[in-house]
């Protein structure tokens, strides 16, 4: 009785901080912001987990809690890493991009050369094995 | 007697645990910039869903769910701090400013003493 009552007051609470949460997502002003209020989402789910483990009786939901608060954990840690990278090529962008940018220029010829001699090959290959069935 | 004693208790641990995310998500849109509101998810949240994985282990009542779920609770409770300090130290290198009522700025002005 007491149990029900404050699984089911749990689980208002728990809808209004994830609603917090969200509000924060969606207007959070940079990514690191977003990046918290997303870490903050995985610990709320998990909490809401957890409640419907008690209210159902089936303790194979904590394992699944378990593996998400993992994931959340990586997503994280993987967010801070791109945080970290995206913010050093922008810093960087002089030094790096002049050698990305000849091997592109090289590529988009020999593309172009490529291409017709493999259509031509393509289509008579294809061809040939279209003849050959018949 | 117990089981009513125990009902008790699980009831007042799940609600505890739903006031700390409460605060967490309170403290998320309250508070000026990243760094200060990374104190609220990462301290509070976590305590607050880690109090309801202990309700469940302590709800089964078997040794084997309690151990699962203390595994859950040490987890947590372990990768929080060292998520929310990457993060951070990925936020303050990419160069994202401190809020301005910040009054110090270790990283920037080292401490003499060390």
């Amino acid at each position: 009785m007491i149990l029900s009552a404050a699984l089911w007051l749990a689980l208002v609470i728990l809808g209004l901080a994830f609603l917090l949460t969200v509000w924060r997502v969606v207007r959070g002003p940079t990514l690191p912001d977003r990046v918290v209020a997303l870490d903050m989402l995985v610990g709320i789910v998990i909490g809401f987990i957890a409640l419907i483990a008690i209210r159902t009786g089936f303790t194979l939901y904590i394992d699944i809690a378990i593996s998400l608060g993992l994931v959340g954990f990586l997503a994280t840690v993987a967010f801070a890493r791109f945080i970290l990278s995206s913010s050093g090529e922008e810093e960087e962008a002089p030094t790096t991009h002049p050698p990305i940018i000849p091997p592109t220029v090289r590529q988009t010829p020999l593309q172009e050369r490529r291409k017709p001699a493999r259509r031509d090959k393509g289509d008579g290959g294809a061809a040939a094995r279209r003849r050959k069935p018949r | 007697m117990i089981a009513m004693l125990m009902d008790t208790l699980i009831a007042l641990i799940v609600l505890l645990g739903a006031l700390f995310a409460l605060a967490a998500a309170i403290g998320l849109n309250r508070l000026p910039d990243v760094y200060s509101r990374m104190h609220a998810a990462s301290k509070a949240g976590t305590v607050g869903s880690a109090l309801m994985l202990l309700a469940v282990g302590l709800h089964a009542g078997d040794l084997a769910t309690l151990a699962r779920a203390l595994a859950g609770f040490f987890f947590f409770v372990l990768t929080a701090p060292v998520s929310a300090h990457l993060l951070a130290m990925a936020a303050r290198r990419a160069g994202y400013p401190l809020a301005s009522q910040s009054v110090v700025d270790e990283i920037k002005n080292p401490p003499e003493s060390i």
